[in-house]
């Protein structure tokens, strides 16, 4: 209707008609930049109401129990009298789930990405890619039964052990977990690299795996840095998993193929019954200030060094 | 022009869908009554809420059992109707309630045997008390020590939202109305802190090292239950319906039904259909004892 108008109409109608239209194009654009704004402090807005409401249901206990007593106790007995709140099982736990999770997903998840932006030809990469991501919605309650089910008795056998219920096994489940966010986010940062370098590096005679090797990689590592922090930021988080299989010890774990209890999993199966306001609600939300501190800060540092990658090859 | 009138089509039965679901829903009306607490009565509430919807259609129970410490934390918040527990509350449990402006009614529904139980291939067929006291205290970490072959003890346990949890703590663990009784003895840190009974029972199915304690109405043939003595001269005694009802199997324990104030109305006549004789031969199709 606009170009037939345009057409019939004199110049002076037209150029008035394109002032109303655009009056009305910058009204919209404002009004949805509202929404847009409005979505983002919404987002900003609740986080700090969690934040606000972590510190006033957990920072009490530590009238109750003292800080020191509180991080470095390792005697959890919640519903006993008089109660006692150590939570250094569960730091340690949380540590140890974490490093095996990561030690198995890093070298794995880098190499595939690696594979899939360097070597793999693109048909490949462009089914394989979506496959791995889709590992990631594989629902954790689901991870928890598989580990529970066919990983824990391999594990027990396996290193001959009193129980497969490890937290050994909790970061096996963990690694494949984390893994499709580390092959996806390396995987761009190593795409990202100019494709001079690489040419450059072929011009020097090198090989293929060494232009991986000392060009690519080195030059992707912020990014892969990255990717590799959020895996650790969704495994030091997860909890269904963990819960199910990680074997809930209260002990301080001195190997990783013991029994343990994350933190995660420590609120999990104490929240239920601890009354709103109570010593014990209040030490498990202490927990969760500390777990949200800690993923808060891995989060944190990815982002900045996100950033910095971005900042090395934007032209 | 005519792609529009077919979207406009398209949308009648949508329509007509949530015009039927808003229908229903009013007529759905009628009352629900909510049952939260123990996860050991919950497969007994579960049969006894299904026979009274059927006989009473107007009626709709929802039963979750994520355990008494829940079902006793949500009674004292006012968000169920019905608690089940496995255990008593505690004092101080009553007087938060009271606090709140909630005065617990308590109702005895069933009997419980907390039966103990191994892998199949394990050679320990009883065990005294003590001895289970040794065993989740760390005290004995080989089975060796209690007459069994030379193998670490894996001992679990359900976490603490579990009534199950508390009870077996007050009179095995402590060993409560024993001479031996000792109130600071607490469950070892190395004891597997479980977050369902089912998954315990399935951990002891398949590994022989394990030893844990479900409700009678857990034990599946791919586990053994231990004949339990009360001390060393006492004879061993093997859970079972029997067992329980003439007082000679030593870890026993109430199954009980709290509500806020006597029961009145539907939530009375459904307690009044658990208790009947009809209500209590349910009890024993779940695998529980009846109160006669």
């Amino acid at each position: 209707m606009v170009v037939k108008m345009e057409q019939s109409a004199s110049t002076i109608a037209a150029e008035g008609l394109e002032k109303c239209l655009r009056r009305r194009w910058r009204l919209r654009e404002k009004f949805i930049e509202g929404w847009i704004l409005l979505a983002a402090l919404l987002a900003i807005v609740v986080l700090l109401g969690i934040v606000i409401l972590l510190l006033k249901e957990g920072v009490p206990i530590f009238f109750h129990t003292p800080p020191w007593e509180f991080f470095f106790g390792t005697e959890w007995y919640p519903v006993s009298e008089p109660p006692t709140f150590g939570i250094m099982p569960f730091f340690v736990s949380t540590l140890w789930v974490t490093l095996v999770a990561t030690a198995i997903a890093v070298p794995i998840g880098i190499g595939s990405a690696a594979y899939l932006s360097e070597v793999a030809p693109s048909r490949i990469r462009e089914t394989v890619k979506p496959i791995i991501e889709l590992l990631a919605g594989i629902p954790s309650v689901v991870m928890g039964f598989i580990g529970l089910m066919l990983l824990s008795p391999l594990v027990q056998s396996m290193f001959n052990l009193p129980t497969g219920l490890t937290g050994f096994t909790a970061g096996i489940m963990l690694s494949l977990m984390s893994l499709p966010i580390i092959v996806s986010v390396s995987e761009d940062a190593l795409r990202a690299v100019p494709g001079e370098f690489r040419e450059a590096a072929y011009a020097l005679g090198a090989t293929k795996w060494e232009t991986i090797r000392h060009v690519c990689i080195p030059a992707a590592l912020s990014g892969i840095a990255a990717a590799v922090m959020l895996g650790v930021g969704r495994a030091i988080g997860e909890t269904m998993t963990v819960l199910m299989v990680a074997g809930g010890a209260l002990a301080v774990p001195v190997l990783p193929t013991e029994p343990m209890m994350p933190m995660t999993a420590a609120i999990t199966s104490g929240i239920g019954n601890a009354v709103q306001g109570g010593l014990q609600y209040q030490a498990l939300f202490a927990i969760g200030l500390t777990l949200f501190i800690m993923t808060f800060a891995v989060n944190l540092i990815a982002d900045r060094v996100l950033e910095r990658q971005k900042r090395k090859f934007a032209r | 022009m005519g792609i529009k009138k077919a979207r406009g089509w398209l949308l009648l039965p949508v329509v007509g869908l949530l015009a039927t679901v808003i229908v229903l829903a009013g007529c759905a009306g009628g009352t629900s009554i909510s049952i939260t607490g123990s996860n050991t009565v919950t497969p007994l509430s579960s049969v006894w809420a299904e026979e009274f919807m059927d006989a009473n259609p107007e009626v709709r129970i929802a039963v979750s059992g994520p355990g008494s410490g829940v079902g006793i934390a949500n009674l004292i918040d006012g968000t169920t109707d019905i608690c089940q527990a496995s255990r008593k509350m505690k004092d101080s449990e009553i007087d938060q309630a009271h606090d709140k402006g909630v005065n617990p009614f308590e109702i005895q529904v069933a009997t419980d045997a907390l039966s103990v139980v191994v892998h199949p291939d394990n050679p320990v067929s009883e065990l005294t008390i003590e001895q289970l006291s040794a065993i989740y205290t760390n005290q004995v970490t080989n089975w060796q020590e209690v007459g069994g072959d030379d193998a670490p003890i894996v001992a679990l346990s359900r976490d603490t939202n579990s009534g199950t949890h508390v009870f077996f703590k007050e009179h095995v663990v402590q060993m409560a109305g024993l001479a031996t009784e000792d109130k600071s003895l607490e469950y070892g840190n190395r004891v597997l802190f479980l977050p369902s009974t089912q998954e315990g029972v399935s951990e002891v199915a398949k590994n022989s090292n394990a030893i844990f304690y479900p409700g009678l109405g857990y034990v599946t043939d791919k586990v053994k239950p231990l004949g339990i003595k009360r001390t060393d001269g006492d004879a061993a005694v093997l859970p079972s319906v029997g067992t329980a009802l003439d007082r000679s199997y030593p870890i026993a324990r109430p199954l009980l039904y709290y509500t806020d104030g006597e029961p009145t109305g539907v939530i009375k006549d459904f307690i009044d259909y658990c208790l009947s004789s009809e209500g209590q031969e349910k009890v024993t199709e779940v695998g529980y004892v009846p109160l006669q």
